[in-house]
């Protein structure tokens, strides 16, 4: 019977042979696979077992890390006055992922990042207990502070940038949202989230980067820009071609201004100062669509921006000769993001250079090593400084004088724009007030902002854009210039 | 009578015991697993954990025990069966208390702690080695009870049929106040007494009496009727107990012993297209089968539609993670598995926390209890004991084949415990009795034959004188 039980023994080592392969295919070839699969909680314990790395404003950190005891993940994220800051660092939550920076720069935040391998390895031998880096914004806490408060409960959008380097000083938008109350995976989280998705406010939708509004006469800047860019008037000063009524190419209505405003062949300077609809719809008109979608293309319109959180594309569109001079006062289907009419003013107060807006200054190791440093970087250059500064001097004129005079600070020098954008099937919305201003001092300008206020509660006839909007720019520009001193 | 006159082959110099070796290794076994828990509770607590000193001296008793019996009543006994139990139940209870500290576990509503009442099964599973070598004194007493073996094997399989279904199969039988048992673990130890008393008698008539059609033997139909009986058995277990695993462990043991009984290749043959007629058969109208099938061939693709599938994932995930080292004993997340993961999917946490590298150590610990097992079914003398021992080795081998392969996906899963190593009393009880027994055989087989009769012969051997 030996030679069967050789033959069973031979058998038994098969099935054996056969485990021992099976375990190294799955442990060792198909680990990988294995390890990513999406259904793997693994991958999301391995994430949240470790104390997240911060978002830095100022350098303090503007987010934070708790323990939880509820879960098997093991850290939750708090923010620290979560609904001013959700606009800049988007959410993190353990039941439903990420958004903006906190996603964008997961792989730093969660320590995984490939940016961070010597890092790790050097802590893997040296037993650190392993965290996520940092990641330090650019944005200014006074500024931001002034923008949320300024915005209070009005519905609306705040975006500062530092002119010349392209810093993202301010980005705030309301109703807003705090984070914290669904970063964790319980009922509770799902609830709140709901409740938020269900608001018709829309509290998590961005309106600083995600909304395009009608810019309205706050747009009048980037048809001046291109009227002296193509040459089609030189000087600020000298009477333009312009005649009242006006009316309106192929059609037979007249554009209208609002109220009894100088503007029949008025200058551009006055023209901006009283914010004349004839003067710039016609200019418009006498540019051409092309030249038009050219200039505003040139200030970064019809193009996402990436801060590195993606900006939606503001438009300026392509379309018949009537409805580009209605664009070219800000109206018709051109729209514009806050972003878009901050990098606008931003250019203007940086003597016609554009710089690419970001709002990560550094990445940092979890050791505060810097690992990245940004390096501004020039968009474009929409005007020259000859052109740009004219158009300084015309802002500037808006706010000594003009519509903007709310916007004015003591000892220095502000340019703006306002702007009252109708929207609704023949303007039958409230309309949306906007208003966009830089300050200057001796050493250029530091700090320019776009601030748009979409108020159903106002009375209609309040609402302009130098009595809501401009004190709200005037504030934030005041908190850049007061952290300058 | 001296020894020095003996003239034949066989010297009656006294071979090694070894008891001494398996002193050791039963030490090393128990110091193994003692270095487990520590681990374990260094690792989820940060401190030793306080009930290391009571499974160390548990886990030393149990061993000590076990050896002094083997020392006492089966001194020329195999010396590393009794060290290779020891180690993979010790490492079972490090594992199963392991599974304890699981917050995953504790926050489910009826969560009891398995390894103090595994350590004490572990007790009553030696007691029964102790209690198998001292009344065995000869393992051939127990082919006096080939036919009442029969009667109790069919009786404990048909048994758990009138109790409800766990878990969607019928294995378990409960006595309240007692707990519940899985009588097919026993089954299977009595099943192969009865098969090697019954095979020892007829293997002549199956062998010999046989026509030879296309290259097979065809054996006669009178013999064909016990093999079809075990077939039909299996099939019914299967079908009435939706126990895939009990059917193929009876069967493929009853294939392994008639094998070797009869030295015909031509029954392995009739044995596969038997038990594959049977599976497919069953898998037709089986839902039970059938899922299993399904979560078996694609695991992730029933993620969230099929309980079974997901099941298979995230043992598949467990063994994934654990890579080439493990993450360390008490550093995984096996638990995730939920349900079963101290018994039918033990293995996953080794693969997991002791990784690759354990997986390959663990598996070759019961590859080496198989290869004891065989060795001891070669070196028996007597037709019995080889089939005896080859029938336990042959189903242990079997066992964690299907156990093994099921939770690693090479197979459908069955739903059998990793013997020794899973929580689970009837299993380890059963197991222990079955290393007794091929500690007996072994022991049997080894000592040195007793010194012959004088032979008459050596009288009469003249010296030749110069």
């Amino acid at each position: 019977m030996n030679k069967p039980l050789r033959r069973i023994a031979i058998f038994c080592g098969v099935l054996v042979l056969a485990l021992l392969v099976r375990t190294n295919y799955i442990q060792y070839v198909r680990a990988d696979e294995l390890n990513s699969n999406e259904h793997n909680r693994r991958v999301q314990i391995e994430r949240y077992a470790h104390e997240r790395g911060n978002i830095i404003v100022d350098g303090e950190p503007v987010t934070g890390s708790v323990e939880t005891k509820d879960s098997d993940f093991k850290y939750k994220r708090v923010w620290k006055n979560g609904p001013m800051w959700a606009p800049v660092t988007g959410y993190s939550s353990q039941a439903f992922d990420s958004s903006q920076l906190e996603n964008l720069e997961d792989g730093i935040l969660t320590g995984s990042s490939d940016q961070l391998f010597f890092d790790r390895t050097l802590s893997m031998f040296t037993g650190e207990k392993k965290t996520g880096g940092n990641i330090v914004t650019t944005l200014d806490g006074a500024a931001q502070k002034a923008a949320f408060k300024g915005l209070g409960d009005k519905k609306g959008a705040v975006a500062a940038l530092d002119p010349q380097t392209g810093a993202i000083l301010a980005l705030a938008s309301t109703p807003s949202y705090d984070p914290s109350v669904f970063a964790g995976n319980s009922f509770k989280d799902s609830d709140a989230r709901q409740k938020l998705l269900n608001d018709k406010d829309k509290p998590m939708l961005n309106r600083a980067l995600r909304e395009t509004y009608p810019p309205g006469s706050t747009f009048k800047v980037v048809t001046a820009s291109a009227a002296l860019e193509n040459g089609l008037y030189t000087d600020i000063d000298a009477k333009t071609d312009s005649p009242l009524p006006w009316r309106l190419p192929q059609s037979t209505n007249l554009l209208q201004n609002e109220g009894s405003i100088p503007c029949k062949d008025a200058s551009l300077r006055e023209a901006l100062r009283y914010s004349c609809n004839t003067v710039f719809g016609k200019m418009s008109h006498d540019l051409g669509n092309e030249k038009m979608i050219e200039q505003a293309d040139k200030f970064g319109f019809n193009k996402e921006v990436f801060t590195p959180v993606r900006a939606d594309a503001s438009i300026y569109p392509k379309d018949n000769q009537p409805q580009n001079a209605m664009a070219g006062i800000g109206q018709a289907s051109n729209r514009a993001t806050p972003l878009q009419m901050a990098m606008v003013a931003s250019a203007i107060a940086n003597d016609g250079k554009l710089m690419q807006p970001y709002m990560v200054a550094q990445r940092q190791a979890p050791n505060l090593d810097v690992i990245y440093t940004h390096e501004k970087e020039q968009l474009s250059q929409p005007l020259s400084a000859e052109n740009a500064q004219k158009v300084q001097q015309m802002m500037e004129t808006v706010v000594k004088t003009g519509t903007g005079t709310n916007a004015q600070i003591d000892g220095v020098t502000v340019g703006g724009k306002t702007g009252t954008a109708q929207h609704g099937l023949n303007n039958s919305e409230k309309p949306y007030a906007w208003f966009i201003s830089y300050a200057k001092t001796d050493s250029g300008s530091p700090v320019a902002v776009a601030v748009v206020v979409e108020d159903g509660n106002a009375n209609r006839d309040d609402i302009s854009g130098g009595g809501l909007a401009a004190p709200i720019a005037k504030s934030v520009m005041q908190a850049v210039l007061d952290g300058k001193k | 009578m001296s020894v020095v006159t003996n003239t034949t082959t066989i010297g009656a110099i006294d071979a090694p015991s070894r008891r001494n070796t398996e002193l050791a290794l039963v030490a090393f076994a128990v110091l193994i697993s003692v270095f487990a828990y520590a681990n374990v509770g260094l690792a989820i607590n940060g401190e030793l954990p306080a009930g290391m000193l009571g499974y160390g001296l548990g886990l030393a008793l149990l061993g000590g025990v076990a050896h002094i019996a083997v020392r006492r009543f089966a001194p020329y006994a195999d010396p590393l069966l009794l060290p290779l139990a020891t180690l993979l139940n010790g490492l079972g209870l490090a594992i199963i208390w392991r599974l304890d500290q699981s917050e995953r576990f504790q926050q489910t509503p009826n969560f009891v702690a398995a390894a103090s009442k595994q350590l004490l099964f572990s007790a009553a599973g030696v007691a029964l080695l102790v209690v198998v070598l001292l009344a065995l004194k000869d393992h051939r007493i127990l082919q006096r009870y080939t036919y009442i073996s029969m009667l109790v094997a069919l009786f404990l399989l048909v048994l758990p049929m009138f109790f409800p279904a766990v878990n969607g199969a019928k294995i378990w039988i409960k006595i309240p106040g007692v707990g519940t048992i899985q009588p097919g673990e026993f089954a299977k130890i009595i099943i192969a007494v009865f098969f090697a008393g019954y095979l020892m008698v007829k293997r002549d008539a199956l062998a010999l009496a046989s026509r030879r059609f296309m290259g097979l033997y065809l054996p006669r139909g009178r013999d064909l009727g016990p093999i079809l009986m075990v077939w039909a058995f299996s099939i019914l277990i299967l079908v009435f107990e939706t126990d895939l695993g009990s059917s193929l462990l009876f069967f493929g043991m009853f294939i392994v012993m008639l094998y070797v009984a009869t030295e015909r290749t031509s029954w392995i043959v009739f044995g596969l297209l038997m038990s594959g007629a049977g599976a497919v058969g069953v898998a037709m109208f089986e839902p039970h089968v059938q899922q299993r099938v399904t979560a078996w061939l694609d695991p992730f693709a029933g993620w969230g539609k099929l309980a079974a599938s997901e099941q298979m994932a995230k043992s598949l995930m467990a063994f994934g993670s654990g890579g080439t080292l493990g993450t360390g004993l008490g550093q995984g997340n096996s638990d995730l598995i939920g349900f079963a993961a101290n018994s039918d999917f033990i293995l996953a946490t080794v693969g997991e926390e002791l990784g690759l590298a354990g997986m390959m150590g663990v598996l070759l610990v019961y590859g080496l209890v198989v290869e004891r097992g065989v060795r001891t079914a070669l070196a028996a003398r007597d037709p019995f004991g080889k089939l005896l021992a080859i029938g336990l080795s042959g189903s242990f081998a079997i066992q964690v084949f299907v156990v093994a392969g099921g939770v690693m996906g090479l197979i459908p899963l069955t739903g059998m415990t990793m013997p020794f190593l899973a929580a689970g009393g009837s299993s380890v009880i059963a197991n222990w009795a079955l290393i007794g027994i091929l500690i007996r055989i072994s022991d049997t087989a080894r000592r040195p034959a007793p010194a012959p009769a004088p032979s008459p012969d050596a009288e009469m051997t003249q010296v030749v004188r110069p």
